[in-house]
Formats: C-alpha cells, structure tokens, sequence
C-alpha cells in the first residue's frame, strides 16, 4: 500500500499528478524511468513515468492524463488514499550526455514525460531548448516548470490561443532551418506527433529519440506485450527501452497495438462511470 | 489385514481408481477445478493396492525422495493426516505436486507394480492427502530452530524459492522474498490456470510461509530496485535466485506483431494472474478468439488451448512441428485436451501471418513437416515439405514454443556466470553460483523443467545455504 501525500489537478481535470510516498523506489529512480500502478485488488497494471523523485522525502511523483478506466479510477482517489501496488523503477534510464544543443519536443502528457529529462539534459550541460504543444492553452501543463528545466522554452498550441499557432514541429523545423548545430532530438507526445517529427528530423539529419508507449502487462520482460519493431526487429519496450531510435521504429504497427482493446476498454469505462457518477 | 500387506504378501485386487471430474462438457464452460480428487473410501482403496516392496522403486523415481509407501501405507490405515506429514518430510508442496508433477515419468513409471498393471496412482494419492489435511484446517506450524542472526534474501517465489524459503526459516534464519510480480507464486499462479491447480492452493502455502516468518516483499523486481550487491549491503548473508525461465519465445517470422497473437506467457498471465476470465468485474482484458491457434505441445500449449475454449472459443487447435509421441505435455494433460475438444495438428509449422487493415491476425500460412534424423534432444528433427504450404483462417495464435532466460537482473550483476543460453551456472549439486554468497537453481539455471526439479534445487541450495551461513565460510566456493 501507498499513499497518496499530494494530488494536483490541471488541463481542467483531463490530467493529475500525485505525490506518492513510494522510498525505495524514490531513492532508486532514474530519469526516463517509470512504474507499473495497480490501483485496487480488480486492477489493470499500467505504466506511468516519473515526473520527478524525492529521494530524500522518499517520494515520487507521477503526472497522468485521464484517457480510460483506471485513469479515471486513479483521479478519483484523494490526499492520504492509498494505492495497491507500485513496481518499479522499470525501463532502461535515459542515457544523458553533454553533446551541445538538444531539442527537447513534449506533446500532451508526453510533456510530462519529457520534464525530468529536459532538466536532465540540462543539468548535463546542454544547451536545451523545449518545445511543449498542447491543443489549446488551457490543457497546456507544467509551462513554469518547462521552462526552468530549459534555456529556451517555446509554447504552441493547435488553435492559437497562446504561443506559436500550429503545431510543435513547426516550430522544430524553424529551428532546425535557422542552421543552430543541432545534436539530437528528443520527441515524446501522441504517435501521430512523433511519426511526424521523426518524419521530418530524418531530412535534417539530426539523430532523434523518441519514447515508446505500447501496452504493458508485467513490465520485467516476461510477456511480450509491449513488443516494437525498430529497424525491422522486435524489440520489448518495457526491457530495452522506452526510449529508441525514433528513426528505427515502426509507428503504424505501434498504434494498431495500441488500440487492440477499444471494445474492451470502452466496456470498462462506461462500467465505471455508471457506479461513479462525476 | 494391514499388517499382512506390510510384508508385501497381499494387494487388494481392484483397478487403478480414477478421481471423479467435471464432464467435458460443463468444464469446458467454467475455470473450476477439472478433477474433484479422491473420496476417503477411494483413496484407501486405491493405497491398498501398492504391493508395499521391500525394494520398492518408486522412491527412486522421485526427485525428492518422497518414502512413498510408507505414505501409502498410512493412507490405508485411515491416518490421512499421518500420511500427509510423511509427505511434508520430504515435499513441502504436495498438494501442488499431487496435482502438477509428471508422475508417468517419475514415481509412477517404475512402479513395480507397474510392470504387470497400470501403477498406483501414487500423485493422485499424495494430492487426496495433502488436500485432507488443508480441509480439516491442521495445518501445522513447525518449532523454528533458534534465531541464527543470519539474513537471507530470495529473489522469485516460484516452487524454488519457495522451497528455499521454508527450509531456511525453520532452520532458524531470517528470510525475505522478493518478488517481481504483485502476487508470489512464480508460474503456480501466473502460468497455470486455476482449473488445474486452484490459487487457493498456492496461497496456502503461501500463508504457510507468512506465518513462519518469511517476509514477502511483492513487487519487488532485483536487480532494477535493489541489485543483488545492494541487498549485501543490506546486510543480507546469502541470496537465492529462483528466477525461473520467464522470457517468452516468438517463431520471429512475418506478421508476429499482428494484435491477437499473444506469446503464452502473455495470454496465460492475463488470464491467472490479472483474472482476465473475469473480465469486466477484473479490468484486465483479454481477446476472445472464436477460431484459435496455439503453437508448440507441452503442458504451456494444452493450458493455453483450454484457456481459450473456456473463453468461449469454437475451434481451438494445437499445431505442432514434430508428431504425437514427441509431444512434451503430460499425457493426463493431452487426455482432457482432447476430451475437451482441442484439435491436434501435427506435422505442421507456421511460415508467416496474415492481418486485417486494423492489424488484427486474420490466418496463417504453414508448411508440413516430416520427421528426419534425431537432433541433440534425441527427438527426430522436423524438416519442411518443399511445395507443402497451406492456409489456414484464425483470429488469435498463442505462441507456446518455450521460454528463454530473462537478462535483467545477471545483467545487473557482475561476478555471475552465464552459459551460452544466458541460464545462470550453478553447481548442480549444491546450487552455488560463481558469485560469492550467490545460489540459483529451478528454471533459470535448467531452462524450463519442472515444478518438484525446481523444488529439489531449491532444497539442495537450502542445504548449502545453511552449511555456508553456520560454518563462517568466508571462501567461495
Ligand atoms: C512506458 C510508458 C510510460 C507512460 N507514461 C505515462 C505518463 O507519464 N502519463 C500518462 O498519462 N500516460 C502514460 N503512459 C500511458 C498510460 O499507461 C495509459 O494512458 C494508461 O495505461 C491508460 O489506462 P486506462 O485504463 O486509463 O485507459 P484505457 O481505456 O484502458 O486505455 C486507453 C489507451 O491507453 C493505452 N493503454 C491501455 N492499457 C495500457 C497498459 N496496460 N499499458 C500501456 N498502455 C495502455 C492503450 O493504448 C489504450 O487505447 C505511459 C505508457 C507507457 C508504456
Ligand atoms: C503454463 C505452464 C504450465 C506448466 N505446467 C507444469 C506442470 O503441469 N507440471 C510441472 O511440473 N511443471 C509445469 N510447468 C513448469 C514449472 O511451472 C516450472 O518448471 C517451475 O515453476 C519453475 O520454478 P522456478 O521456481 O524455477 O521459477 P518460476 O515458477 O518461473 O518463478 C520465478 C519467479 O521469479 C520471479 N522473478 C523473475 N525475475 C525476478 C527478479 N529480477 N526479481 C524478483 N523476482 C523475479 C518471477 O516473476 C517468478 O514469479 C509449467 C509451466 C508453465 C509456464
Ligand atoms: S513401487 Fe509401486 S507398488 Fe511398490 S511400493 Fe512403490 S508405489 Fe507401491
Ligand atoms: S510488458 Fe511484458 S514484456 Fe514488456
């Protein structure tokens, strides 16, 4: 069991973070890693990254977008509510190097992944530059923390209503066409956005990394659920990434797996929110 | 009457008795338990049928060296609990083993008795025991030997490390499990469904081991938390690593990655581990394939095929390279398959998959095959049928072909020895690792075997363990 120490919600409730106290894994935890949640005795095993970690305090902290049943679940719990079960730390952890200017490009809650390895590149002594895109301003997360993770910090959002209009590739390619000595790419976000800016990193050249987000069930390398293919072979996420090649890998094949369960997944989540009313 | 059979003068001369079971067609429709186990009056008649030999052979053919007859024999006598403490001299899972073990290739297979009728069903008699005794709630907790001061960490609780587990409490040291999965059990609760060992079983003996003062620590994944060397400086005096042979193998041919092709390990975790049978009561999903392949024939493959029977599939078939009597599953196992329904396709390897639009697995292309020359397992080796290709319709494929080592945690240690397969080397006799202070035994020092060989590593490694910790030792090995 864990508990709950703080809940925060934001992007008008469609994403919520917490402070668990979890120690051993807090004193653990790398940046890129994650953890398996269960959250009740009936539930599913999901990964989530880590945001950020207290080692000291024994704390980490997780940021998650509500896109289904045990998201949902998981939002409905408050301060000192308890959680089953948190494995981890899982994944292999980021490799942070000093290589000049790194791009770092957050999608959605991909931002939220993407934070502690913005700052771990920072701290590397990169000069770093983020980008961070939202659909709209009010479901842009953790901008103040963006940008003290970075030097440079550019906001976009689909509608225009804060930041750059359009999307966070636009403002990557104008980067990459101003000519700045680009070393590497890091991409996290919805698969479309990643497919789309590798897309456009391979013509530049610039080696880009992505993290990979398929469905999970242990985590430790024992089942095969998360297999990806990069350059052309099967790879298990959980193991040997989530972090890969963004230049290397599969997306089609990536979200059809991803979406193997809609029938089932709808099924559960319209269960849920017929017990539990918002 | 007893005592007469005590000099191995008289038998009772009646068949070997069946356990009565669930007909075909009910089970088929639910995940309870297959067979119901013997009924007290079956069970002394079935004991009374064991010629109690002066030299019996059945003790040999036990990897634990269970003193069979003299179970047997108080079986007869109507001592049930008597019998199961014989039991747990030697085997502290019986009514695990009663239920899981190959008793037609151990105990039973060189019962005299064997020689001129079929053998005493000695598994199902150490099962009807062993469930005796957990029925009548007399489960006894052992007196511990006196606190040691010494720590031990186990890391997996498959039948190895549980079996490391009980020896060394009871020999009064301090013992934790690490387990990476939420619930400890290894493949007895994540692999094998619950129509063939029941998880309250497993959790029973899991208690057990609570009660005796083990520490569980589920959740728990070495090597990523806490390396081995971390958890010496912990202060932990000896580790166990019964890690077992978890990592899936794939046939790596085209379409692999199709949605509905799942890897055994997959499917059967879904199901036992997360009750995705339940599903929605339990969140966890699972496909619900209506016409089923499964690859490969051992008990991995019949647990898979009768899982997605029960999931409500019409056509569920075993494919499977080489031809019947190579199949590796126990035959008990191929029996209620069949019984079941479950079509054999022998002969016959998959060469590529075919999907839908969505990515879904929609057939697959095979080839026959033909038996050649015997390979390294002594098995003859399958060789393809040049011009032999069919297809084949399916909307789920499990891929039961074996298993591999896991690299996470000997990845993570430095100072452990692999060999060529990535299985962990240990001493065969007494499980010592080359890592100082380090034993391993069960799967991922064998590859997959069996459940009772994993618990005789465990017991030998015990055993060093305890020699190791009271006498010093500081070299190794
Ligand atoms: C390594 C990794 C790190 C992640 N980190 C974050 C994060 O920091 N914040 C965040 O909001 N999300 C993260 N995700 C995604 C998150 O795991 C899913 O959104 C979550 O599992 C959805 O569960 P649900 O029951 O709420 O929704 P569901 O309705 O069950 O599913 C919605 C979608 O989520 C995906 N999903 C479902 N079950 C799983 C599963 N067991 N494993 C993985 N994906 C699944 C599927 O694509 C599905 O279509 C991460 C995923 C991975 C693999
Ligand atoms: C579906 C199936 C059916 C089977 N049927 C039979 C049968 O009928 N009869 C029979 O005798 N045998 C059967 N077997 C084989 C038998 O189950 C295994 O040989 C036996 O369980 C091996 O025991 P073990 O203790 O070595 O490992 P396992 O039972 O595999 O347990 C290993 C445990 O270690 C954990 N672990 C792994 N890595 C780590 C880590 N880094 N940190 C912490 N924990 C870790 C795993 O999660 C797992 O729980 C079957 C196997 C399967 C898969
Ligand atoms: S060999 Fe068979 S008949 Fe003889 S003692 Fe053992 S079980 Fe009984
Ligand atoms: S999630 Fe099971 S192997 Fe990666």
């Amino acid at each position: 069991m864990f508990r709950i120490l703080e809940k925060r919600e934001m992007a008008e409730r469609t994403v919520c973070e917490f402070k668990i106290e979890v120690p051993d894994i807090a004193k653990k935890a790398q940046p890129g890693q994650f953890v398996v949640i269960r959250a009740n005795e009936t539930g599913e095993r999901i990964p989530l990254t880590m945001a950020g970690t207290d080692p000291e305090a024994g704390t980490i902290n997780i940021i998650f977008q509500v896109v289904g049943k045990t998201t949902a679940l998981l939002r409905s719990l408050g301060e000192g509510d308890e959680i089953v079960d948190i494995i981890g730390p899982l994944g292999v952890p980021t490799h942070v190097e000093k290589l000049g200017t790194v791009i770092c490009v957050g999608g959605g809650t991909g931002v939220a992944v993407m934070y502690p390895i913005t700052k771990a590149y920072k701290e590397a002594g990169n000069h770093v530059i983020a980008i961070v895109g939202a659909r709209t301003k009010d479901l842009l997360i953790l901008e103040e923390e963006m940008k003290a993770a970075s030097h440079d910090l550019r906001v976009t959002t689909d509608d225009g209503s804060y930041g750059h209009h359009g999307f966070v590739t636009d403002v990557l390619k104008q980067i990459l066409d101003g000519g700045d000595d680009v070393k590497l790419v890091v991409g996290i976000g919805p698969v479309p956005m990643m497919k789309f800016l590798c897309k456009m990193t391979k013509e530049y050249d610039v080696k880009t990394v992505v993290s990979l987000n398929p469905i999970m069930v242990d985590a430790t390398g024992m089942c095969g659920a998360c297999r990806v293919s990069v350059g052309g072979r099967t790879r298990f996420c959980c193991v040997e990434g989530p972090e890969f090649d963004g230049h290397q890998v599969d997306f089609d094949e990536l979200v059809k797996r991803q979406r193997a369960y809609l029938t089932e997944e709808k099924v559960s989540m319209d269960r849920f929110t017929e017990q539990v009313p918002e | 009457m007893a005592e007469e059979k005590a000099k191995g003068k008289k038998r009772e001369k009646v068949p070997r008795q069946k356990m009565l079971e669930q007909k075909p067609e009910d089970r088929v429709k639910n995940f309870d338990e297959v067979p119901f186990g013997y009924t007290p009056e079956l069970a002394r008649l079935e004991a009374g049928r064991c010629l109690q030999c002066k030299k019996p052979k059945c003790n040999d053919g036990c990897p634990v060296e269970i003193d069979i007859p003299a179970f047997i024999q108080l079986i007869y006598e109507g001592d049930f609990i008597g019998a199961a403490h014989k039991l747990k001299e030697q085997n502290s899972l019986p009514a695990i083993c009663g239920r899981v073990c190959p008793q037609e290739d151990q105990c039973e297979k060189v019962c005299i008795l064997g020689k001129k009728d079929e053998p005493v069903a000695v598994g199902r008699l150490e099962r009807f025991a062993a469930d005796w005794e957990r029925a009548q709630g007399k489960i006894e907790i052992p007196e511990k030997d006196p606190p040691t001061g010494k720590r031990v960490a186990v890391a997996g609780s498959g039948p190895a490390g549980l079996t490391v587990a009980g020896d060394l409490i009871k020999k009064g040291h301090e013992v934790t499990i690490f387990e990476a999965l939420h619930k400890t059990g290894g493949v007895l609760v994540y692999g094998i469904p619950e129509f063939r060992l029941p998880k309250a079983i497993v959790q029973a003996e899991i208690d057990y081991l609570a009660q005796l003062g083990v520490e569980i620590k589920a959740g728990y994944v070495i090597g990523r938390i806490k390396t081995v060397d971390e958890l010496f400086e912990e202060g932990y005096d000896a580790i166990f690593l019964g890690l077992g042979a978890g990592l899936p193998l794939f046939m790596n041919i085209p379409g692999e990655n199709l949605c509905g092709i799942y890897s055994a390990n997959e499917y059967l975790t879904r199901s036992n581990l997360m009750k995705a049978y339940l599903f929605p009561e339990y969140d966890t999903p699972i496909a619900k394939g209506k016409n089923v392949a499964v690859f490969g024939a051992g008990n991995v493959s019949m647990d898979s095929a009768r899982t997605a029977l029960r999931l409500g599939a019409d056509k569920v078939r075993i494919v499977y390279r080489r031809s019947r009597v190579e199949m590796p599953a126990r035959i008990e196992e191929i029996h209620h398959a069949e019984e079941e329904g479950v079509e054999f396709h022998l002969l016959t390897t998959p060469a590529r998959f075919m999907g839908d639009d969505d990515g879904w697995v929609t057939g697959m292309e095979c080839i026959r095959m033909e038996l050649g020359e015997p390979d390294e397992s002594g098995r003859r080796r399958p060789i393809p049928i040049k011009g032999s290709e069919f297809s084949m319709d399916c909307d789920l494929v499990v891929v039961a072909i074996g298993a591999g080592a896991n690299p996470l945690l000997p990845t993570t240690t430095p100072g452990l020895e692999l060999n060529k397969r990535g299985y962990i080397v240990a001493d065969e006799e007494d499980g010592k690792t080359t890592k100082k202070g380090v034993w391993a035994g069960g799967d991922i020092v064998t590859g997959s075997a069996t459940v009772i060989l994993a618990m005789g590593a465990g017991r030998h490694a015990a055993n060093s363990m305890h020699d190791y910790l009271m006498s010093g030792q500081t070299t190794w090995p």
